[in-house]
Parts: C-alpha cells; sequence; structure tokens
C-alpha cells in the first residue's frame, strides 16, 4: 500500500528521518511505532503531503503518491480537534467535502455513520456542547466517513476513554477487513500488539526493525518458558528461574532454556502437576530495548 | 470534485455572517453614522439656555451693546457699583457671569484690555469667553482708532477680503475649478475607511488561524488541502465578510438618511439649511460652487482606486496577520510581530494631513511607493489628480509584494501551525521560511 524508499527530512535543528525504508503491506493494521520523537509523526506527515520529504521516495500502490492520493487517506492526527462554534452535522460535512465527497454522498454517509455509533441526535448541537468522548467519537467519523483505502491514526488511544477505546478498535478492525490499510502510531507499544500483524519500529529517525509482528516476535524469541503447575514447584534443575508467581491457574514459573526443556514437561506431565504449558515470546517493547541495547538481530535465512 | 478553496472561503464566509457579532456591528455602524448626521442638527436647532451676563463697564466701551440672544448683557452703573458691589450681586442673584471693565487711570485702551475680567457662578464656558472676547476685541480696535483720529467706517472700507478661485489646468483647455476642501475631506475619509477597514479584517484574519491552530482542527484540515490553499481560503472568506458588511452599510446608511431627512424630522433639516442659508448669504452661490467642484474630482479613479487598494491592502497586511497567527499560541504573543507589521500603517495614517497639505510632494510620492504605506497614502491622494503612471507604479509595486509576501507568509505558516507550545522569535520565523 504504501513504500518508503530512502526517506530522509531534516528540521533545521535535528534530522527527523533519516533514509527511512518501510513498506505497509495492502490489507493490513500496521503498528507504526517508537519512542516519542522518534520521526512517527514526520513520517506521517509526509504520507499525508503536509510535508514533503527532503530526499527519497514515497509511494502509495506502485504510484508515486500524489495530491489527489489525499481524498484515499483518512487521518486521525495526535493533536485533534474540531472547529468549537460549528455545528456537528455542518463540520463532518464540510470535512467530508473537503476530502472531494458531494454534499449529498457525504450526507448519506454520515447519517450511517451517526446511526452506527448511536450519534444520531448530535447533528444540530454545537462541538463546544458535547463531552470529550462524544466529540472524540465525531472526529473519528470525520476520520473514515469519506471511506479511505488507508487509514492513519496518531497516538490514537491517549485521551480516548476505555469504552471509546474499545469501540473505535471494533471498527477499525471491521473497516479493515472490509478492505482497508490501517497504520497505528504510538509509543506505548502493548497497547496496540494485540490487533496489529505489521509492524515497524523506529528511533532516532532509523527503521530498526520492520514485518510481520509474528514473524518478528519468533525471531527474537530467546527461550522463554512459562509453566502453570497445580502446586508449587521448586526443583526447575539447571534452568534460569524469571519469575513465579500464583494465579487463576495454579502456580505460573517463567524460565530461561537453552534448547526445548522437553524433560521438565515429561517430568512434570507424569507426575500430573502440570496445567498449561507455553513458550513465551518478547512483547515488542521487550524487542524494542533488545534492539536499543544489543542493535537489530540479523535474519538468518534458514 | 468541487475546489477547495471555495468550500474554504464558503465556510469561513458563512460562519462569520450567521454570528450575532456580525449583526449587530452590521446594524449598528449605520445607526451611528445616522447618529452623527442627525445630533449635530438636534443639537444645532435646541435652543440654548440664555445666560445672562451682567457687566460693569467703567469705561463704557461696551455700552449700549446688549450682547445676542444667548448672552444678554446688562450694565451696571459704575457710578454706584464697583467690582465688589458687583461681585456680591452676582452672588445673590440668578445672573450667570459677571464681566468686568476697569477704566484704569487714564482710559487707556492698552491697560484696559489687559485687565477685563469674568466671574461666572460656574466656570464660564470657552464659547462664552470667545463671544466677549470678540465683542471686546471690536470695541477697543474702535476706540484705538478713534484715539488715533481714525474713522472706523474708513477702516471698515478699506478693509479687504481676498478670495483667490483656484484651477487646475485642465487637459484640452477645460480649466477646472479646484476644490480643495473637498478633495481633502474626500482623501480623509477614503484613506480612514481602507485603514479601519485593513485593520479590522486583518486581524479577523489573524484571530481565525489561531482559533484553527489552538482547537487542533488544522492537522485535520490540512491534510486535506494545501495550508496554502487554507490560508488563501481564509484570506478571501474573510474579505468577502468586509465587502458584505460595507456594501450592507451603504446601503442601509442610505435608507436610514434618506427616512430620517424625509419623514421624521424633515423640519429640522430643512430649518438648518435656511439657517445655513440665512446666517451666509453667499450659501446658495457657496451650493453651486461646490456641484462645480464635485466635477473637477476624477471620481472614477477614486472609485476604482478605492476598490484596489481597499483590498490590495487588506490582502498584503492579512497575508502578514496569518502568519503572525500561525506562529502564536495565544493573542498575548502577538504583540511583538504585530508592532512591527502595524507601524507602517499607523504612520501612513498620522501623515495623512502632511500628505494632504502636499499631495504630490516628495514624501506623499514615497509614502505611495511603499506598499505597506501605499493603500492609504495613495487614497489620499487620489483625489488631488495624480499622474496615472504614479497610480500604476504604485499599484504595480503593492500587487507584486503581495504575491511575494503571501509566499513568505505562506511558508511561516505551513510551519507555525503545527508548532505547539513553543515561544516563537523573530529569528525562529526566518528559520521557518528556509523549512
Amino acid at each position: 500500500m504504501i513504500t518508503a524508499k530512502k526517506v530522509s527530512k531534516e528540521y533545521s535543528a535535528k534530522i527527523a528521518l533519516d533514509g527511512v525504508d518501510l513498506s505497509i503491506p495492502k490489507g493490513s493494521i500496521y503498528g507504526l511505532l517508537g519512542p516519542n520523537g522518534a520521526g512517527k509523526t514526520s513520517f506521517i506527515r509526509i504520507m499525508n503531503q503536509i510535508t514533503a520529504p527532503d530526499k527519497g521516495e514515497v509511494y502509495f500502490g506502485s504510484e508515486l503518491l500524489q495530491p489527489r492520493d489525499i481524498a484515499r487517506i483518512g487521518y486521525l492526527p495526535e493533536e485533534r480537534g474540531l472547529y468549537k462554534k460549528m455545528k456537528v452535522g455542518e463540520q463532518v460535512l464540510y470535512l467530508a467535502r473537503l476530502k472531494g465527497l458531494t454534499t449529498n454522498e457525504a450526507k448519506g454517509k454520515a447519517k450511517e455513520w451517526f446511526e452506527r455509533l448511536e450519534m444520531s441526535g448530535w447533528w444540530d448541537k454545537k462541538v463546544e456542547d458535547l463531552s470529550k468522548g462524544m466529540a472524540q467519537k465525531v472526529q473519528f467519523v470525520t476520520t473514515v466517513l469519506h471511506e479511505p483505502e488507508l487509514l492513519i491514526f496518531d497516538e490514537p488511544f491517549t485521551g480516548f476513554d476505555p469504552i471509546n477505546t474499545n469501540l473505535i478498535k471494533e471498527e477499525i478492525q471491521r473497516l479493515n477487513e472490509n478492505g482497508a490499510t490501517v497504520i497505528f502510531s504510538t509509543h506505548r507499544m502493548e497497547s496496540v500488539e494485540e490487533i496489529c500483524n505489521h509492524i515497524g519500529l523506529i528511533d532516532n529517525g532509523k527503521v530498526m526493525i520492520e514485518g510481520n509482528l509474528l514473524d518478528i516476535r519468533k525471531h527474537y524469541k530467546d527461550g522463554t518458558f512459562a509453566f502453570t503447575t497445580r502446586t508449587a514447584f521448586s526443583d526447575w534443575g539447571p534452568h534460569e528461574v524469571l519469575s513465579q508467581k500464583e494465579d487463576h491457574m495454579g502456580y505460573r514459573t517463567v524460565l530461561k532454556s537453552t534448547e526445548f526443556p522437553k524433560e521438565l514437561v515429561i517430568t512434570l506431565s507424569e507426575k500430573e502437576a502440570l496445567v498449561a504449558f507455553e513458550e513465551v515470546l518478547p512483547t515488542v517493547s521487550d524487542i524494542f530495548i533488545e534492539i536499543i541495547k544489543n542493535g537489530p538481530k540479523p535474519w538468518n535465512h534458514e | 470534485m468541487s475546489n477547495p478553496i471555495l468550500l474554504i472561503i464558503q465556510r469561513e464566509f458563512l460562519s462569520r455572517v450567521r454570528k450575532k457579532t456580525f449583526l449587530l456591528v452590521t446594524l449598528i455602524g449605520p445607526l451611528a453614522f445616522a447618529a452623527l448626521m442627525v445630533v449635530p442638527a438636534l443639537f444645532a436647532s435646541a435652543s440654548e439656555d440664555t445666560k445672562q451676563i451682567i457687566v460693569l463697564d467703567e469705561p463704557s466701551i461696551l455700552l449700549p451693546h446688549e450682547g445676542k440672544e444667548q448672552y444678554v448683557l446688562e450694565y451696571l452703573d459704575p457710578r454706584e457699583n464697583d467690582l465688589e458691589l458687583a461681585k456680591e450681586l452676582l452672588r445673590d442673584s440668578q445672573y450667570d457671569a459677571l464681566l468686568y471693565i476697569p477704566s484704569g487711570e487714564n482710559w487707556d485702551p492698552d491697560f484696559i484690555k489687559n485687565n477685563i475680567l469674568l466671574f461666572g457662578q460656574e466656570d464660564p464656558s470657552l464659547e462664552m469667553q470667545g463671544y466677549l472676547d470678540y465683542l471686546l476685541e471690536e470695541q477697543i480696535n474702535k476706540a484705538k482708532l478713534l484715539k488715533n483720529g481714525v474713522d472706523p467706517e474708513v477702516v471698515a472700507q478699506i478693509k479687504t477680503n481676498v478670495t483667490i478661485k483656484s484651477f487646475t489646468l485642465g487637459e484640452e483647455g477645460t480649466d477646472e475649478q479646484s476644490a480643495v476642501p473637498i478633495k481633502m475631506a474626500l482623501g480623509y475619509i477614503t484613506g480612514l475607511l481602507v485603514y479601519i477597514f485593513i485593520f479590522f479584517y486583518s486581524v479577523q484574519v489573524m484571530r481565525g488561524v489561531m482559533e484553527e491552530k489552538n482547537s487542533r482542527i488544522v492537522e485535520v484540515i490540512i491534510s486535506s488541502v494545501r495550508p496554502y490553499q487554507l490560508m488563501m481560503g481564509k484570506i478571501l472568506g474573510v474579505g468577502l465578510v468586509g465587502v458584505a458588511q460595507f456594501i450592507i452599510w451603504i446601503g442601509l446608511s442610505g435608507i436610514l438618511y434618506t427616512v430620517i431627512s424625509t419623514y421624521l424630522f424633515p423640519e429640522l433639516f430643512a430649518a438648518q439649511s435656511a439657517a445655513d442659508a440665512a446666517g451666509n448669504p453667499a450659501a446658495d452661490a457657496v451650493g453651486l460652487k461646490v456641484l462645480d467642484m464635485l466635477r473637477s474630482i476624477d471620481f472614477t479613479t477614486v472609485t476604482l482606486g478605492f476598490a484596489f487598494y481597499f483590498f490590495g491592502g487588506y490582502f498584503l497586511y492579512s497575508a502578514l496577520f496569518a502568519a503572525v497567527g500561525s506562529a502564536v499560541d495565544q493573542e498575548a504573543d502577538t504583540q511583538q510581530f504585530m508592532l512591527p507589521v502595524t507601524i507602517p500603517m499607523i504612520l501612513a495614517f498620522v501623515t495623512a494631513q502632511n500628505v494632504i497639505l502636499e499631495p504630490n510632494g516628495t514624501f506623499a510620492f514615497w509614502m505611495s511607493m511603499i506598499p505597506l504605506t501605499s493603500p492609504i497614502t495613495m487614497m489620499v491622494r487620489l483625489p488631488f489628480g495624480i499622474p496615472l503612471w504614479e497610480v500604476f507604479l504604485s499599484g504595480g509595486i503593492l500587487v507584486g509584494t503581495f504575491f511575494t509576501v503571501v509566499g513568505l507568509a505562506g511558508k511561516i505558516y505551513r510551519v507555525g501551525i503545527l508548532m505547539y507550545g513553543k515561544k516563537v522569535t523573530w529569528k525562529e520565523l526566518f528559520k521557518w521560511l528556509k523549512y
């Protein structure tokens, strides 16, 4: 969907993007991750053609990004708001028409969305009379109304209340199932882990790692295993125990093992003490910290 | 797809026109204008209180002058009264003031003129003083003439009033009678209008930019349109509000004036013009002369010039103000940037008097070439008829500067609207130009 080739952007004081190569697959839910100031917003603004890169190219599909592509993108910025004095309905129509919809198209689609998100009574309200949560819903509707092929959310869940967060996550997943490509940008890596299937990790304007989330997590697995036993168990042999705690299923012990701990599984099973066993994949934050410490781990294509 | 600039213009226009304040200002404007015309007429026709002044005229200089309707003079007998008695009398009486004219030792007019005193129950009004000064000067002049053996009648005959009829040399021998006072008024009024319009609506553009920035809507908008389009749409939309307001003002003022002068107070206006005519025997002639003079002004140029400088100045300044608005977070922070931007305009307005005195002088010429001052200065000059090439040169410079400034302002705007929580300095603004 989006392919960035050697994209660089420099502001007077600092380099925001330094030769960024990214490819966001069509139909994916893509997590653009990295700490604050890593360059995520700079890259998003380039995709939205708010700024232009100093060097490098960005492709939308197979063609270079063009002004008219704006209508194919829906963008919810981190700094988001609405005209306070304008009525909700007028505002939604205005923003949709700026994206190229006719008034009638916009009206029809707006009505659908307003019903869907239970906002029907809000049409003639002024934005300043809405609660924060209500305004967030309106912002979401304005982002998706023109049925863009690409949806970009910058720090989408900061400032949203839990109910809206869930509602919007569901809606985004539905839009994705209907064919939209979704980009989430956030510094809170754990917040998107469950819905993203692709990620790109950026730090200091450089891409640290990019690809399918599961592949990456597998690639960074470090021999961590979790055993849940019926009763507390202490003889873990030569393995380094990382943590132990009681949970709803029994006692969960996380340990490190250089190879698959086959004997332990057999022993515990024979004692009928084993409730659950799993290999623990590292979280995105774990991977990020690992990369910052030791650099990216080379892919050896077996 | 409809042009986004048109959409933006539409929103900017409608969102302002629908506001209650717009309605209020639009209605109050003509009312204030009408009040400006009616109130003086009302004042002029209202019979004012008569002030009674007692005069202790020792040298009998004023006697037997009775004053006028407004100031009635009543004389005390100097043989029976002195200043102290007269003051007592004033204190206990209904009289408003006491005028004391001493005779001195030998009735020397120069002594008298320096020692005349006026006492009032309240502070004597300037008007009363003015009237008495005038009366006394006249009488003392006469007294001096007589003292020197000159007949005041002769002097009155000798006194000459010169009225020069000035003409502007026309192109085909049709010399036009010049109309300096009317040209002055016209230049000043149109200059003032341009000044007010530029200031009022440029600030609105700035506020609009800040509103978009502070409500955080701006990034959503510029992901749909270019920042430049948003800025231009705003400038044009607000300008259109100004035009609408101006047209409504002119229309309403005209209607109001007609209604007031023909239906509400017809006698008032008739009385006023009658009074004018009676007070000044030449009034009829003046009326005709005014018409003559009006013909000497090139109204086409003035009107076209007004429209051009009205918009040209507004566009130039609103682009600058838009850049200022984009660079700051709060209105309070705008001061440091606004001041240098507004000083030229204020300067142009303040120096309008000098320009009027010498509309074709060097100063006036340069002020009407510099684009930041030309909209006002040129309007002041235009009624006086200036060479066409100057108008075109000044207009060309203004348009050229406008495009340059819009380009630069657009650059600052593009960066500024996405910059939050930062106190911006001039140095930084220059850096933004290079982004």
